[in-house]
């Protein structure tokens, strides 16, 4: 398993052409206390870049765009009762998707923990 | 807008305290300290929160008929109010809509008069202008708190003991350490608490010892926010401005009956046909059945998918635990109870009509 990460602060950890997805713990306390959470339902297809969900903290409502092309396979239900798990533990338990990959170069777009790292400063 | 934002006398204090500053009608202020948003809002309603609301306009009015005069350009009773005590009342423009929302106080030789931030520039010489013979003067060498949440009246009163003695809507200048303050028990958060006008530099020391005080944290703009919302108070600019009249945003109460019945300020007509015929909107509180915030800017539509009005102001409310909301909606879905829905982000979202204030209000009678 490997671990991705997009310049909009999502993460993906790939086995195979299945990845999990959240966002990072940086996004996260970027948001501040994250109160909704709004995802896709099970089967949805999207490209790269489309509007997969979104993240309402008490600051503002932020969306969360595709880092590569796929397929949800499951979304965490965790998250409508608890959407604070967001701030919590966004890289464990609160994953946002499960999803099938449709195009796998894309993760060459993709920067690894130290590129992610210089990219927040 | 592209002037370097101004920054107040607490800036350096804000940035010591960790405050993550941002940009706010022209100020540099903060939008939350490390404690964050909700527990900040959250220490306001259960102990005491300090705000820096210096941005806002302080103005001295000055002149044997102030009051009588600013009547003229006011719908509230200013020439019965009491010396010592406040009022919450809005400049209208000539077709009965609102310029500003404002506090006057009788400050015996004087009038104090505050005003929003992002209307200071319009309102002084509004009043300038208008206020024939009277002396409008601008402070710019003071600063403006807050103190507010139930323990408010414990903070201040260690370094002000005759706070105790004031009822809401009260004002008087009383020493603090040493330093002359104008003290006012009032607020924008539903509970308890005081504003206070204090030199500049004097501020921090002031604010420092404050915050000495085991009950008080410093808290930002977000906070401030959510608090104001969830007691149902407006915010200029968002639930009322230049289009919408007192009467349609349920400020009726701010309007006592001699100024309703005689009028004699810009736009009477217009609101004394309002209060009889009543409006086609009002602006109500609103309850997302589900947990989605709804801001501002959604379509209110009812059951019919009809569009009877937009949400004002809207997010989370940490208090209720859930999301609130104020809006206009045509008046025949006004009444608490009436269920209606709300499209956010191209969904239908079922809501209810709800009486405000969502929490009750704690002030000191």
């Amino acid at each position: 398993m490997t671990t991705y990460y997009s310049e909009e602060h999502e993460w993906l950890t790939v086995d195979g052409d299945i990845a999990t997805i959240g966002i990072t713990q940086h996004a996260a306390d970027q948001l501040g206390e994250i109160v909704f959470v709004e995802q896709k339902e099970v089967g949805d297809d999207f490209e790269k870049g489309a509007d997969i969900g979104v993240i309402e903290s008490v600051k503002a409502a932020s969306e969360i765009y595709a880092p590569v092309d796929g397929e949800v396979l499951e979304a965490n239900g965790t998250l409508e009762e608890n959407p604070g798990a967001l701030n919590d533990s966004p890289e464990g338990d609160a994953w946002i998707y499960k999803i099938k990959l449709t195009n796998t170069d894309q993760l060459n777009d993709l920067m690894d923990l130290d590129g992610y790292k210089a990219f927040i400063g | 807008m592209t002037d370097t934002p101004k920054r107040t006398p607490l800036y350096d204090l804000h940035v010591e305290l960790g405050g993550k500053m941002v940009d706010f009608a022209g100020w540099e202020m903060p939008v939350q300290y490390p404690m964050g948003i909700m527990g900040e809002h959250n220490h306001t309603r259960a102990k005491a929160g300090l705000f820096d609301v210096s941005h806002m306009g302080q103005v001295i009015l000055r002149g044997s008929d102030a009051a009588s005069k600013l009547e003229t350009l006011v719908p509230a009773a200013l020439t019965t109010l009491k010396e010592g005590k406040a009022r919450y009342t809005f400049f209208t423009n000539d077709e009965g809509g609102i310029m500003d929302d404002l506090i006057v106080a009788n400050a015996g030789d004087h009038l104090f008069v505050v005003v929003n931030a992002s209307m200071r520039d319009q309102d002084i010489p509004h009043m300038a202008r208008h206020l024939d013979g009277i002396e409008v003067t601008e402070i710019f060498d003071r600063a403006l708190i807050a103190v507010q949440g139930p323990a408010a009246e414990d903070v201040v009163a260690e370094l002000c003991p005759a706070v105790r003695e004031m009822s809401f809507m009260q004002t008087m200048v009383a020493e603090i350490i040493g330093v002359e303050c104008r003290i006012s028990r009032l607020g924008y958060t539903g509970e308890d608490g005081f504003e206070i006008s204090i030199p500049e530099e004097r501020a921090v020391e002031i604010c420092r010892a404050l915050l000495a005080h085991g009950d008080c944290e410093p808290v930002g703009l977000g906070a401030r926010d959510s608090l104001r919302l969830e007691a149902g108070l407006c915010l200029y600019g968002n639930d009322i401005d230049n289009s919408t009249s007192p009467v349609e945003a349920s400020l009726t109460w701010a309007m006592q009956k001699r100024r309703r019945e005689d009028g004699g300020f810009p736009g009477a007509a217009r609101i004394q046909r309002d209060l009889a015929q009543g409006t086609a909107r009002k602006l109500v509180g609103i309850k997302p059945t589900g947990r989605a915030p709804a801001r501002a800017g959604v379509e209110v539509q009812d059951l019919d998918g009809t569009a009877i009005g937009a949400i004002t102001s809207g997010g989370f409310g940490p208090t209720v635990g859930a999301p609130v909301a104020m809006g206009y909606v045509a008046t025949e879905f006004s009444t608490p109870g009436q269920k209606i829905n709300l499209i956010i982000r191209g969904k239908a979202q079922p809501a209810e009509i709800v009486a405000l204030p969502f929490v009750t209000q704690n002030y000191k009678r």
